[in-house]
């Protein structure tokens, strides 16, 4: 079998997403080595912006990437682990023992899995990713009716829309051609007459993530010295 | 006081702390929290400009001196609260305890304000001490920090049963307001740690008190700023917003700022330098200078006037805490806390 390249392993980190801030692990800077033996061996360590960085979203990131890599052709065995965590301890034991969440911390969970916090958030990147695509099809010049009278058969064959659809895909919401081009966290349509409300609603969820993501730069900036390309915001440090 | 351009600014630094995070300082054992907790402080001084970072040993205790400096003398500071965070478990004699500020507070009565905390899962023996704190320090505000470690605990919340018998005991003993600061952990570990609806819920059913969330709810700005345009007793502390964006975050600190006035309210707005995280001199001069731009990407935001910077920087702290404010450092036409700016509205 001949083993994985570091470029296919880096493409597959890329595919986990800070489920928090609906980025990807790479882009974020978190991914802090990645080495792949002549046998296929792959060691990962992810490195979040402080060690208070709260355990459940580490856990999802770590564990996610460990699943990716697993699945990848000509990868033998993988390692990942969380260094300069406060519960980096537990969280890698529990995925060396390929354990889950209540692995890493028993009786300190109430669910078996942490698919409800992820799902949480996975709706509220759905509002986020939809303010993105409105703002876009808003400044080429489309009125809120217009935008109100669009089904996704309507939408333009962009990034953020595709993202948008893979979303609702992913979380069971209707994504087919007749449905409605925005919609509530719930899956409803957006209704014609509240556009304009939910917009600026869906904008401040979309600030709230862009800004979590900019102070988690910041921070691994300062922390580490490491620079990461930040394509929201202009930055003054040092 | 500070002056610019003929404008006189009554400032009152609604968050800041006089810890000692020394090693002599560190429990047995879990030193690995004490420092981690300590240099992750450090990581966010160098958020703002270079010329007032601290080399990471000064920044682990500084002194009266220091204090002393950096917010009365070059701070423009007029009157302060002093937030307490204990921290036992990694701390020794606490992180910042209400003893700890309150031996500064008496030394500058007239400019030093200490608040005291709870946590209610000390019980019989908390609601003792938090009588005797209120005595002793004459309390008007206390600090709740929700992600504390106690006892194997990992944290809690402020709907827990236990809660309430503190929040009815503080307004027993004339405390009103509560600053909640949220933190990474809470029981069980698989919820969203930093979910403010426990702060909703009380701010509901506890219409005497007042609400001060730190750090605007970061990082659920969203969910605060959708709480708290319904709430009349939820307020946002401003600590972290403009320490750590202002300078680092410059398009970020206009969005931020933007949404808070849009959703909050400029009469809900405190200013904190969350000092010795920052040190208030930039933050005070950088706050009044700053503008909210008048471009397209911003057109829609409130544009805040001198007054909307008067009420953040001092005169709706001085409302919460009873702080006498010189007739000339008023603004005329003063209203109470209205929200014009601010709209009801179902979470997104």
């Amino acid at each position: 079998m001949t083993p994985v390249a570091r470029e296919r392993v880096f493409h597959a980190l890329a595919e986990v997403h800070d489920p928090e801030l609906d980025e990807p692990i790479t882009s974020l800077g978190f991914v802090s080595s990645c080495e792949v033996g002549a046998d296929g061996d792959v060691e990962v360590v992810l490195r979040l912006p402080t060690p208070q960085c709260a355990p459940n979203f580490a856990f999802l990131m770590a564990a996610d990437a460990r699943g990716m890599l697993r699945g990848l052709p000509g990868v033998r065995g993988v390692t990942v682990r969380l260094e300069g965590h406060y519960t980096g301890r537990e969280i890698n034991a529990a995925l060396d023992r390929g354990e889950g969440f209540a692995g890493a911390f028993p009786g300190e969970t109430a669910d078996e899995d942490l698919e409800a916090l992820r799902e949480l958030f996975l709706r509220k990147a759905l509002v986020a990713r939809q303010s993105r695509l409105c703002d876009g099809l808003r400044a080429a010049g489309e009125t809120l009716e217009q935008l109100a009278a669009r089904r996704v058969a309507d939408l333009p064959d962009v990034r953020d829309a595709h993202r948008c659809l893979e979303l609702r895909r992913r979380l069971g919401l209707r994504a087919d051609p007749d449905s409605a081009a925005f919609v509530l966290p719930s899956g409803e349509p957006v209704a014609a007459g509240e556009l304009g409300r939910w917009l600026r609603t869906a904008r401040l969820v979309r600030m709230s993530l862009e800004v979590n993501g900019g102070i988690c730069r910041s921070l691994l900036r300062v922390r580490h010295g490491v620079d990461i390309e930040d394509p929201e915001e202009e930055v003054v440090l040092r | 006081m500070y002056e610019k351009d003929g404008e006189k600014y009554f400032v009152v630094d609604g968050h800041q702390h006089f810890w000692d995070a020394s090693p002599e300082n560190w429990v047995k054992g879990q030193e690995q929290y004490a420092k981690g907790w300590i240099e992750c402080f450090h990581a966010y001084m160098g958020l703002g400009p270079p010329e007032t970072h601290w080399p990471l040993e000064k920044f682990m205790k500084y002194s009266e001196e220091d204090y002393v400096h950096d917010v009365f003398e070059a701070g423009h500071i007029d009157h302060a609260i002093l937030q307490s965070t204990y921290l036992k478990e990694w701390y020794t004699d606490g992180f910042n305890t209400a003893e700890r500020n309150a031996r500064m507070a008496e030394k500058y009565p007239d400019k030093l304000i200490v608040n005291g905390r709870f946590d209610p899962r000390e019980g019989e023996a908390g609601l003792k001490q938090l009588e005797e704190d209120a005595k002793r320090y004459n309390l008007k505000g206390v600090k709740v920090y929700t992600a504390e470690w106690y006892n194997g605990s990992r944290g809690w919340k402020l709907t827990d049963p236990e809660a309430q018998v503190f929040l009815d005991k503080c307004k027993e003993l004339g405390i009103k307001n509560v600053h909640a600061h949220k933190g990474p952990t809470i029981w069980p570990l698989d919820k969203d740690a930093f979910d403010v609806k426990d702060i909703d819920v009380a701010a509901t059913s506890n219409p005497e008190l007042n609400f001060i969330v730190e750090h605007v709810g970061l990082p659920r700005i969203e969910d605060f700023c959708f709480m708290a345009t319904q709430e009349p007793n939820v307020y946002a502390g401003l600590a972290v917003v403009i320490g750590g964006l202002m300078h680092a975050r410059p398009r970020f600190f206009n969005k931020v700022m933007g949404e808070l006035l849009f959703w909050v309210g400029e009469d809900k707005l405190l200013f904190g330098s969350d000092y010795g995280i920052w040190e208030p001199q930039w933050q005070v001069e950088g706050f009044v200078a700053w503008q909210m731009p008048d471009t397209e990407e911003y057109s829609d935001y409130p544009h805040p006037t001198v007054t909307s910077k008067k009420k953040i920087m001092g005169l709706n702290a001085a409302k919460l805490y009873d702080i006498e404010v010189p007739e000339e450092l008023q603004v005329p036409g003063e209203t109470p806390a209205a929200q014009e700016a601010a709209v009801g509205v179902e979470s997104a």
